[in-house]
């Protein structure tokens, strides 16, 4: 049952883009990038236990690596691995603040660092080019494939994605992930048994920051051109909507959570004029007022019943 | 030879009201000592100075005879001295099977090893034999916020064994679990000391198993021991029985 279930939505992906207007691949391709800044945010949040209202700064970081460095004639694979490490060492000492306070704290301290970065993308003009953005970013070369047009560059991100969502399965079922787990539930506990909850807090706020900076190298090449607004507390906050609309700690909520943000406003938009973000607003509330848990909390509750 | 625990004068004051107020005593190996007193005496304060969940405000403590004070519970749990709280302290989304894990899991290899080596980090083996020790074998794959009470409290008490302990303090283990449950707890406890040589602090109110499972036994009130002998010796003291026993 579940086998097929994924079966089918992997036919569906590599199917839909051969379906689809230029729009709808745009779209598919960003649902792509945003999933995976998503399952970055998971796992801090979801599984860690730790808030962040950081995770589009993330994203703002590996896009404007991205951006700088290939509009210098560098190669994408190398704005990859400065984006990470450098999404990598920013995450760590932001982990630092979670060692002392926790939640609604921790989302202020975040806040002010996503607030922090939107601020030196705007006014560091040397560097980012200011308000003026980075334009003209190319598309990456792939061993002499070219991942150019609208369709390749689809399946250039989605391989991206399957190989972050391997390493984030993988992850999540080594011991690690039981770490995070007892870490979310009860982290004095964990300490007690011996779990380094210092070092696993820093470890999930690098690696779930690091997953953001690889979304943000790929969002880059897709818009092809970048200003310091999209990566403003605006982003942060959608990713947050993300991860809890799709199911907080569920392996597959950042895929479910990012295709009710990107994808349902815009199938929305048809045939209900203007009223569509105020519908999309209510379905949402409504969720997190009956089902905290998220979509596939929801369904899971159905389904055991 | 060395005590296994030692206190050296402790204390911990909470803005102006000291908690525990110059406690020193000894845990001698293979010694299951009891620890009792009214409520608000400062007998998990204690722990949580011994264990460095809080920091004191004076004093030492040393176990096998290194000073520890200051470590934090990850560091000691490493070193072998594992603990329950009073309150029931399990994770109820994992299995009876991954508390175990996660309790013996940090104990060996480096935390990069825990990244790529064995999802079970060769522990898993350990966690079945705690499971059968423990007759949790019929829940084993259950989520532990699914088990009674009382189960969860043999878990719980089954986790802080992962560690291989030297010393295991136990923070009112009896609360709540039913006589024919507790009296496998005290076996399986019994057993343990017998055959691994581990010793115990137990902090109770359940006289009865007190009594019953304890070599010696300390009796705090308002922060300071005021007694200390063989059970017999602590029914039959006026002070015991004036602060705590009641007559």
């Amino acid at each position: 049952m579940k086998k097929v279930f994924f079966a089918v939505m992997l036919f569906s992906l590599v199917a839909a883009p051969f379906a689809l207007k230029p729009y709808g691949i745009y779209l598919l391709t960003l649902w792509v990038v945003m999933t995976i800044a998503a399952i970055g945010l998971n796992l801090t949040l979801g599984y860690a236990g730790q808030i962040s209202l950081a995770q589009g700064a993330f994203v703002g970081i590996g896009a404007y690596a991205a951006a700088l460095l290939t509009t210098q004639g560098w190669p994408l694979w190398s704005a990859f691995l400065i984006a990470t490490l450098l999404s990598l060492a920013i995450g760590w000492l932001l982990g630092y603040p979670a060692l002392r306070v926790q939640h609604h704290y921790l989302a202020f301290v975040t806040l002010s660092f996503a607030t922090l970065v939107y601020l030196m993308l705007r006014n560091e003009e040397w560097l980012t080019k200011g308000v003026y953005g980075v334009s003209g970013i190319p598309r990456p070369t792939l061993l002499g494939w070219s991942a150019k047009g609208p369709v390749e560059f689809y399946f250039f991100c989605l391989g991206v994605l399957a190989l972050v969502s391997a390493a984030t399965w993988w992850l999540v079922r080594s011991p690690w992930g039981r770490a995070f787990t007892a870490l979310r539930e009860n982290a004095i506990r964990a300490d007690s048994l011996g779990v380094d909850t210092r070092r696993y807090t820093l470890m999930a706020f690098a690696f779930g920051s690091a997953i953001g900076g690889i979304a943000g190298v790929l969002y880059a090449p897709l818009i092809q051109f970048i200003e310091p607004t999209a990566f403003n507390l605006n982003l942060s906050l959608n990713l947050l909507l993300m991860v809890m609309v799709g199911g907080s700690g569920y392996f597959l909520g950042p895929f479910l959570g990012a295709a009710v943000s990107v994808l349902l406003p815009e199938w929305m938009r048809f045939g209900s004029e203007g009223l569509y973000l105020i519908f999309y607003a209510i379905a949402v509330m409504a969720l997190m007022a009956f089902c905290p848990s998220g979509l596939l909390g929801l369904s899971e509750r159905f389904f055991k019943r | 030879m060395n005590p296994v625990l030692e206190v050296r004068g402790l204390a911990k004051a909470f803005g102006g009201i000291s908690a525990v107020n110059g406690v020193s005593f000894e845990v001698r190996e293979g010694e299951i000592l009891g620890l009792i007193g009214p409520n608000g005496s400062g007998k998990s304060t204690l722990f949580n100075c011994i264990l460095g969940q809080l920091a004191p405000s004076a004093g030492q403590v040393r176990i096998d005879g290194s000073e520890i004070t200051g470590m934090r519970p990850c560091q000691l749990n490493r070193l072998g001295v594992g603990r329950t709280f009073q309150l029931l302290q399990v994770f109820p989304q994992l299995t009876v099977r991954e508390n175990l894990i996660l309790a013996g899991q940090e104990h060996k290899g480096s935390m990069w090893s825990r990244l790529v080596g064995r999802r079970d980090a060769g522990v898993g083996a350990a966690a079945e034999r705690m499971i059968e020790f423990f007759r949790l074998g019929a829940l084993a794959g259950e989520k532990a916020g699914a088990l009674s009470y009382g189960q969860q409290k043999l878990l719980d008490v089954a986790m802080a064994f992962m560690a291989g302990p030297r010393l295991v303090l136990l923070d009112e283990p009896a609360g709540g679990v039913n006589p024919t449950m507790l009296a496998g707890l005290r076996e399986r406890l019994r057993e343990i000391n017998a055959t691994e040589h581990a010793t115990f602090v137990v902090i109770e109110h359940n006289m009865e198993f007190v009594m019953s499972l304890c070599t010696r036994i300390l009796v705090l009130a308002e922060g300071r021991i005021i007694a200390e002998g063989t059970p017999d010796e602590i029914r039959a003291n006026p002070a015991v029985v004036e602060a705590y026993l009641g007559g």
